[in-house]
């Protein structure tokens, strides 16, 4: 079980790590601790590893940095799921191993701090209301997500998965 | 179907597989991106990466031109580091501070090969596509992995097809025809796609950088020229690819636009925002920093001197740019209208230095992002525009429409400026909120920690 934190539509970078809290501005090692500094000031404080980020369209539009990755990513979010992701976003995810999925029911059937499952395997989110339907990722993206990232993938095998 | 846009052409030949919208592909890249604002993050992914050296010294381009020359001892800092780094990696091609914006120089310099595809580490790489290369921007790990294998996995994208008809009337702008274009499509109406220019291929080189460029602000991930001169024979889509949106736009009825503040798909005729005071004017930026821009906003001040209550902040694309402005006279028409000159790099463009916003000051920018924030306070309003109407707001304090001036006698354009001059709303109030603001956050925290005050923001 995991905690869901709900966000609506169009949620940028912005709000997941205000710039002005980017690591070279508080340090490698306390960045983090902004994530969702001013959308969510309780987020760093409460959020558990395996919590899941649930969105509507559009999740984490705004400019390509990583470190708002970065920062979930030291959180240890299990998971992110939207309606739509921004294709940065979405690609900085995959690159640090973080699960992004797309799900077209998910926000409606999710409320802010439920209980959830994210089930990877069944391509289900669990929730109080029933589960919701996750878009399946590429082979691709999904064997770089079991390495827990690009660069654990590649410091393994040295190049890319193989595309089929 | 075997029907092709330039994106499935491009990414099909680059990864010697027959690919289309939505499929994987993993390409070679022919050149790699590198700025000092990601510079840190890059070097500790290729480090993560163990992979000590750079794929290929020959096609790796580095930059100093987000926060340059360096404001701070900690981007000073951070600067050297870079330089040792270029220095270390043996990596031929690095512009230092002054050299210009990275962009600018990727396309002016002719790194942009047409049909390969280049990675950058900014989100206006897509301006690679003015000279109909696929340049999209990546963050750090992205970089890093491309810098130690010269490959990049993508999505194929699907394309969005803008079809330019008619003509520009004189005072119009292509930074106006993509403005409404970005106000048309919103800022994540692009979102995954290639966004294809047709009609314009013809342009010369700077305006359609301005249109790949902006092709960022609808969360495009390429946005590619049709046709243009540097583009080889095979280099075109197919009649019958299919697009899944087609914007027709009609240059001929088009009026000069300009983004309201904080959103840059907030697109109004100029006349629904006439009269709004304006307290500092940007010309700059890889959107408008280029000789022609200068040229227009020198053409609309016909050697008059800006108001006295604005302030012109002019910063050259490239060293290139500069140069050809001092050489025909430019610099110096800009300088007697009043205006600062600062050094040719991305300036004050991401607020990180030369000419940031206090707070409650309007800025009329010729850029192309205006979010709370991007120019310095989180209170300042930033209103993007073209150099023409960037040279009215420096001209008269307030926006306006420039064909009347562009159009006026000698006679009448004076009456035409004081009128205007006198009419600028009081900006008192505007003036006395920054100073609460100002003290507001100062007593709030101590201002040396405070991130608020300085509120620096990364263009990534
Ligand atoms: S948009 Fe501004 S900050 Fe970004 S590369 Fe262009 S000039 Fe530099």
């Amino acid at each position: 079980m995991a905690r869901a934190w709900k966000f609506g539509d169009d949620l940028d970078t912005d709000q997941i790590l205000p710039g002005r809290y980017a690591p070279f501005m508080t340090g490698q090692d306390k960045f983090h601790a902004y994530a969702f500094h001013d959308a969510r000031p309780e987020f760093a404080t409460t959020v558990k590893p395996g919590d899941v980020l649930v969105g509507g369209d559009n999740f984490g539009c705004g400019s390509s940095r990583e470190y708002a990755v970065a920062a979930l990513k030291v959180h240890g979010i299990g998971g992110v799921v939207a309606k739509s992701f921004a294709r940065i976003f979405f690609r900085n995810c995959i690159n640090l191993g973080i699960p992004v999925l797309e799900s077209a029911d998910a926000a409606d059937l999710v409320a802010d701090g439920d209980d959830v499952t994210l089930d990877l395997v069944a391509g289900r989110l669990r929730t109080p209301c029933g589960a919701a339907t996750l878009r399946p990722l590429p082979r691709f993206a999904q064997e770089i997500l079991s390495a827990g990232g690009v660069v654990s993938y590649l410091r393994a095998h040295g190049d890319f998965p193989a595309l089929d | 179907m075997t029907a092709k846009t330039l994106a499935e052409k491009i990414l099909s030949r680059s990864s010697g597989r027959d690919v289309r919208a939505g499929d994987l592909a993993i390409v070679p890249v022919s050149r790699v991106m590198v700025h000092d604002s990601v510079i840190d993050a890059v070097m500790a992914g290729m480090k993560a990466l163990g992979k000590e050296r750079v794929w290929d010294t020959e096609r790796v381009c580095v930059f100093v031109d987000h926060a340059a020359p360096a404001p701070t001892p900690v981007v000073a800092d951070s600067h050297r580091v870079l330089r040792e780094w270029v220095r270390g990696q043996r990596i031929a091609t690095f512009y230092d501070a002054g050299e210009g914006v990275c962009h600018q120089i990727m396309v002016e310099d002719g790194f942009c090969e047409p049909g390969t595809v280049i990675v950058g580490s900014d989100s206006h790489s897509n301006s690679y596509g003015s000279v109909g290369a696929f340049g999209a921007g990546m963050g750090a790990t992205d970089i890093a992995v491309a810098l130690a294998l010269g490959r990049t996995w993508l999505r194929v994208p699907e394309s969005i097809k803008v079809q330019f008809v008619g003509q520009l009337r004189p005072g119009v702008t292509w930074k106006d025809a993509i403005t409404k274009v970005v106000g048309e499509v919103g800022t994540d109406g692009a979102r995954y796609a290639c966004v294809e220019f047709h009609g314009v291929g013809s342009l010369p080189q700077g305006d359609r950088i301005t249109l790949s460029g902006m092709s960022t602000e609808m969360g495009a991930k390429a946005g590619i020229v049709v046709d243009t001169p540097e583009a080889p024979e095979w280099l075109h889509p197919d009649a019958d690819a299919s697009y899944t949106r087609v914007v027709r736009v009609d240059l001929d009825a088009l009026e000069p636009q300009v983004a309201v503040p904080p959103r840059v798909d907030q697109v109004v005729d100029v006349s629904a925002v006439a009269g709004t005071a304006v307290d500092i004017v940007f010309l700059g930026s890889c959107t408008n920093g280029r000789l022609v821009d200068m040229r227009q906003v020198v053409q609309l001040l016909r050697g008059r001197r800006i108001a006295p209550e604005v302030r012109l902040e002019v910063v050259p694309a490239s060293r290139r740019q500069f140069e050809d402005a001092l050489a025909d006279g430019t610099i110096a028409a800009l300088s007697r209208a009043g205006a600062v000159v600062g050094a040719s790099g991305c300036g004050p463009c991401l607020g990180r230095q030369g000419g940031v916003l206090a707070g409650a000051e309007i800025c009329l920018s010729t850029a192309n992002r205006n979010y709370k924030g991007r120019m310095g306070s989180p209170e300042a309003s930033i209103y993007i525009g073209s150099p023409y109407v960037a040279a009215v707001a420096a001209l008269t304090g307030v926006i306006d429409d420039p064909r009347p001036f562009l159009e006026a006698d000698e006679e009448s354009f004076d009456l035409l400026v004081a009128h205007r001059r006198r009419s600028r709303p009081a900006v008192g109030a505007a003036s006395a909120r920054a100073g609460d603001r100002a003290r507001e956050l100062v007593g709030a925290v101590p201002i040396r920690t405070s991130p608020q005050v300085f509120g620096m923001e990364v263009e990534d």
